[in-house]
């Protein structure tokens, strides 16, 4: 369904961010990126739909090509790929329910935006959504008096309402506390599961990655070390991704399934 | 499905109101319309006349292309100098004198009587514009630029007063504190524990009231306080467009320069 | 840091000699500046007028006291004009604004090297010019009267909003426009959605600031021509009418200390 051939992102500075990156998902799989601090997973997740420009290589979203698009062919293909972002990155001014109808811009015009009168069906949707996040009370509140773990289901509700085949996901649980960074991962996968979505996952707690994806992808200065099933990261894998460094006890937990933490909560 | 969905769902959606009370917002709306009605019915504007003034606006554009930098050379260069003279003096002194009333103007250092005086020369200050201080300095002291230099740093002291005690107000207490447990003395304890947290700031300020002296002093001369105002002012009334834009583009300039200056200033002192 | 070894000992100096040379060599400019700049004020002043300040200071004030109360009924409509100024000025210079603001912010100028520096030139020529020169100007281009104080105040006014709203766009925060932008959403729903909610307090806290100030200009707007009550402080004073001017002086700064007020109250309520 995606499919990424030679994908290069070269920054001005001569920072080669990604090299030649070929990378080809099915439909409804969920992928987590892994890689250490600066390996180019944002770069990648933002070279998709285009908030980074990519220096050459290809895009492939069934069978469109994204890189070439023209402004407005982009905004459609933007449509199709909701975006869940690390700190929340909701429009803190503005009301929960106005944050998740703000999902449903690219297919309403200026001046029904403006006004805020979306059409009826994507307001019962975001009522639905709100409801399944379990935020509806919250839908007339400014999102900044939510709670960390709260905005990012907003968030979530925004990218989703968007009605999207594929969610770009940038580090979702680095600004919350485990317990809730946690729920908000089984959250995002329970949704993907439940609507067949795909998604990539940039997240750098691989304990947390191995815990609830299908498939691992580790990046290691621009470059795809390592694609495999959560099970095959071995600590010469993590090795070869992060560097050299003790990694009994990130694993273990994994392969405890997490229960030492679960019990502690 | 939850019965808080189902109340919802197939419901319109409106935005909450910024003021949520229907009649006062109905009642401000309106009012505000009715308000702007009234004010612009009672603005005189002789349509005819504007459009007359076009022309001169447009030989006034022009003359911004074609400034005359020449023929009162001589007279905008002693205005301009004067108008500098009296910013860089009155700056001077304004922040010497506003240093310790700002002092003085700060709740956390000065005691109540003295703070309740700095407090009222700083609003007194502040009431009063610049311009009509000038009229009654002008009425006092006589034309020239003395009433000008008076009036900048009578102005100096209000603004700076202010910004400066509100920042000391502001500072870190842990720090002073900090000094005063070594044993300091009240000068030692303000050199030491005050005065390193608002230098910065007040060297920034101060640039920056540098630069509003100037743009005032520009105007200063219109009632006699000395400055490049005379100078503009007569230009405008023998409508020697070109000389007034010349001036106009001078005053731009050294504003723009003192900016840029203070940009590269603050930037270090931080 | 500077430690100097004198008779063995090291003795510690906060700068080094070089500097410490430099810093007063600074501080000597300075003051000669200084010296030059007060010694042509002095030329230029007359000091015998200097030495008879404190008499005819006093002389002003037994005339100006008591203010001529009853006069205050002749106040109405200036006040009523001078609060149009202020107030049609600052709505009409904050429609100006914010096109030249988005224009000159970094983050949202369609051209940074054509547009941005244009909007700039606008911003910073005419926030160096104090609203009575341009009351004078727009004065010998359309005549005196409350238009010109309006149109003064406005222009006046647009590069104080637009230097400080453009600050603002500058400052937001740029991932709450990329996530609207990953949406799909276009050009200008982006800058409905992402950029306006975020500038909004600022907005308002400029405008109220600046109407705050624009009372005070328009005060004295008069005293060229372009209406308001400086007209009736200007003909108080050209006939000396001092009780009349002290009255007029006690209502200026009645509008200030209100508009200072209310203001604040405003700002209170939006932020």
């Amino acid at each position: 369904m995606l499919k990424l051939k030679k994908l290069v992102k070269t920054y001005r500075t001569g920072d080669q961010a990604l090299k030649a990156i070929d990378l080809e998902m099915p439909e409804g799989q969920v992928l987590a990126l892994i890689g250490p601090s600066g390996a180019g997973k944002s770069t990648l997740i933002r070279c998709i739909n285009r908030l980074v420009e990519p220096t050459s290589g290809e895009v492939w979203l069934d069978d469109l090509e994204l890189t070439h698009l023209k402004a407005s062919g982009l905004r459609r293909a933007r449509r199709e790929m909701g975006m869940i972002f690390q700190e929340y990155a909701l429009v803190e001014r503005l009301t929960v329910m106005e944050n998740v109808l703000s999902g449903r811009l690219g297919y309403v015009g200026f001046w029904r935006s403006l006004t805020r009168r979306y059409p009826q069906s994507d307001v019962d949707e975001a009522f639905r959504l709100l409801d399944r996040v379990g935020l509806l009370a919250m839908a007339d509140k400014r999102a900044d008096e939510l709670s960390g773990g709260q905005r990012q289901r907003v968030g979530i509700c925004r990218a989703l309402i968007q009605n999207p085949k594929l969610l770009l996901v940038d580090e979702p649980t680095a600004s919350l506390d485990p317990k809730t960074s946690r729920q908000i991962m089984r959250l995002i996968c329970e949704l993907c599961a439940e609507r067949g979505l795909a998604a990539i996952i940039n997240i750098h707690d691989v304990a947390l990655a191995q815990m609830f994806v299908q498939r691992v992808v580790g990046l290691r200065f621009g470059a795809i070390e390592f694609d495999g099933p959560p099970e095959a990261l071995t600590p010469d894998v993590l090795t070869t991704i992060y560097g050299e460094e003790d990694w009994e006890a990130t694993i273990k937990k994994v392969d405890d399934d997490g229960n030492e933490i679960e019990a502690a909560e | 499905m939850s019965t808080e969905l189902e109340a919802v769902l197939g419901k319109q959606w409106k935005r909450p109101h910024f003021v949520t009370n229907p009649a006062l917002r109905w009642g401000l709306t309106i009012g505000f319309i009715a308000y702007l009605i009234a004010a612009y019915m009672t603005i005189e504007i002789n349509w005819s006349r504007v459009y007359e003034g076009l022309d001169r606006g447009a030989q006034f554009v022009l003359a911004f292309m074609t400034p005359d930098f020449v023929s009162r050379a001589s007279d905008i260069w002693s205005g301009l100098l004067e108008s500098i003279i009296m910013t860089v003096a009155a700056s001077v002194v304004g922040i010497l004198i506003s240093i310790p009333i700002g002092l003085g103007a700060a709740r956390n250092i000065a005691p109540l009587p003295v703070y309740m005086i700095c407090r009222g020369i700083v609003a007194i200050s502040r009431a009063l514009q610049e311009i009509i201080v000038a009229i009654l300095l002008v009425a006092i002291f006589g034309f020239g630029p003395l009433a000008g230099f008076l009036t900048l740093s009578f102005a100096t002291i209000g603004f700076l007063s202010k910004l400066l005690a509100e920042d000391i107000e502001s500072m870190d207490r842990s720090q002073a504190e900090a000094v005063r447990a070594s044993g300091a003395r009240w000068m030692q304890w303000i050199n030491y524990g005050v005065q390193p947290q608002v230098m910065p700031r007040l060297v920034g300020l101060s640039i920056y009231r540098l630069d509003i002296n100037f743009r005032e002093s520009a105007i200063l001369g219109l009632v006699g306080a000395g400055g490049i105002g005379a100078t503009l002012n007569t230009a405008f009334d023998r409508y020697e467009y070109d000389t007034a834009a010349a001036i106009l583009i001078l005053i731009i300039v050294i504003v723009m320069a003192l900016e840029y200056i203070s940009g590269i200033v603050r930037a270090r002192v931080q | 840091m500077p430690v100097k070894q004198q008779n063995g000992t090291a003795i510690w100096r906060r700068r080094t000699t070089k500097q410490s040379l430099m810093h007063w060599a600074m501080w000597l400019i300075g003051t000669a500046i200084f010296v030059y700049c007060w010694q042509q004020i002095s030329n230029a002043t007359t000091w015998f007028f200097v030495w008879d300040a404190p008499r005819i200071a006093g002389d002003i004030w037994t005339r100006a006291t008591p203010p001529r109360w009853e006069y205050i009924t002749q106040l109405g409509r200036p006040i009523w004009d001078t609060l149009n100024i202020a107030t049609l000025g600052t709505i009409i210079a904050l429609f100006l604004a914010v096109p030249v603001a988005f224009l000159a912010a970094r983050n949202t100028t369609p051209s940074r090297f054509f547009i941005r520096p244009i909007a700039l030139l606008i911003i910073v020529s005419t926030r160096s010019i104090n609203s009575l020169i341009w009351a004078l100007l727009l004065i010998a281009i359309i005549g005196p009267g409350v238009f010109a104080g309006v149109i003064a105040i406005a222009i006046r006014s647009i590069g104080f909003c637009a230097k400080l709203l453009y600050e603002a766009i500058e400052e937001i925060d740029a991932v709450q426009v990329e996530a609207i932008t990953a949406t799909g959403a276009s050009r200008w729903q982006v800058m409905a959605y992402g950029i306006v909610p975020q500038i909004m307090p600022a907005f308002a806290g400029i405008a109220v600031f600046r109407w705050d100030i624009n009372i005070r200009e328009s005060t004295v707007l008069g005293l060229v021509g372009a209406g308001g009550i400086g007209l009736q402080l200007s003909a108080s004073l050209n006939v000396l009418a001092w009780p009349q001017v002290s009255l007029i002086l006690l209502v200026i700064l009645a509008a200030v200390v209100i508009s200072e007020w209310v203001s604040a109250k405003v700002r209170g309520a939006i932020i």
